[in-house]
């Protein structure tokens, strides 16, 4: 039963996600081309409602189901790699028409093709793996 | 995520099915606790879920994006037409799997996306929204390459495969 929250959480972000047609490869081509607002005031909107309950978690040392201080997981700075490998990433969402979340999305939309293209992003994953230790950090 | 006690990312969950299949017997990186991972696992599968009610239960099943006129000259002067749907199915499609221009998109794409997701320590879930509005310098840095990698495949790469 404890799991029904994180589900509903994915029900919820899919439908908007549809809804606000953020999964729309369309949509991704016309940030990219700077064309409309659409996706800019999406984005700006989700970092406006995050920034928010950052602020409020931290301020009121909200706690969790658990029991536990809530804190926001730290992503430490690797300048390497979130230059190359947000590069990478960035082709790839141009060209997919998608990031991870909505590749998933637009598979419960009923875009099978989506399959091959998880596929290849599982492999690529994968790839990260085996190479780590060898990609400067 | 964060309200529910648990680092929100969509894109760990490559690495969770990595693990299931056993990729943890080829590199240590897969080496952890799928259990520690559950709550995204779960949200990815309620995304499923969630696309599927947008589209079958709270829509007559097809819709259409009205993207602006300047984007659709530009995709179709690309030989891409503008259709209904959330994607060009002329573009991404099971047959198109066997052209190199699909190959490209699909694999290529899809390749890159999971391995500089993995890379950079996020996408655009992770960094450009959690990690950002938590003021993260790896988070701001990433989400700025993010888009010049997408600026580059648009205004490049795009017409380079499609030539008009």
């Amino acid at each position: 039963m404890n799991g029904l929250k994180y589900i509903f959480a994915g029900v919820v972000f899919g439908i908007v996600m549809v809804k606000s047609e953020a999964v729309s490869w369309f949509r991704i081509q016309e940030m990219f081309l700077f064309e409309s607002f659409h996706m800019y005031g999406i984005i700006g909107s989700a970092v406006a409602v995050a920034g928010v309950s950052v602020w409020l978690i931290k301020r009121f040392k909200w706690k969790d189901a658990s029991g536990m201080i809530m804190k926001p997981i730290e992503r430490p700075l690797m300048l390497p790699a979130n230059i190359i490998g947000g590069l990478i990433f960035g082709l790839g969402w141009a060209l997919t028409g998608a990031c991870p979340g909505p590749m998933f999305v637009n598979l419960g939309a009923g875009y099978s093709v989506m399959i091959p293209i998880i596929a290849s992003a599982t492999l690529g994953a994968f790839a990260y793996g085996i190479l780590k230790k060898k990609l400067p950090h | 995520m964060m309200f529910i006690g648990s680092a929100f990312g969509v894109s760990n969950n490559l690495e969770n099915i990595c693990c299931m299949l056993g990729a943890e017997k080829v590199s240590d990186h897969f080496k952890f606790d799928l259990k520690e991972r559950l709550p995204n696992m779960l949200f990815i599968a309620g995304t499923l879920i969630g696309g599927a009610i947008a589209v079958f239960l709270l829509s007559d099943g097809s819709l259409t994006v009205e993207i602006s006129e300047n984007t659709k000259a530009h995709i179709s002067s690309l030989g891409i037409p503008y259709s209904e749907g959330l994607l060009p199915l002329t573009l991404f499609n099971w047959n198109a799997l066997g052209s190199i221009s699909g190959l490209l998109l699909m694999v290529g794409g899809g390749f890159m996306v999971g391995f500089g997701a993995r890379y950079a320590g996020g996408c655009t879930s992770g960094h450009s929204i959690s990690g950002i509005s938590n003021l993260q310098a790896s988070s701001i840095i990433s989400t700025i390459f993010f888009f010049i990698g997408g600026l580059i495949a648009t205004h490049f790469i795009y017409p380079l495969i499609f030539q008009p």
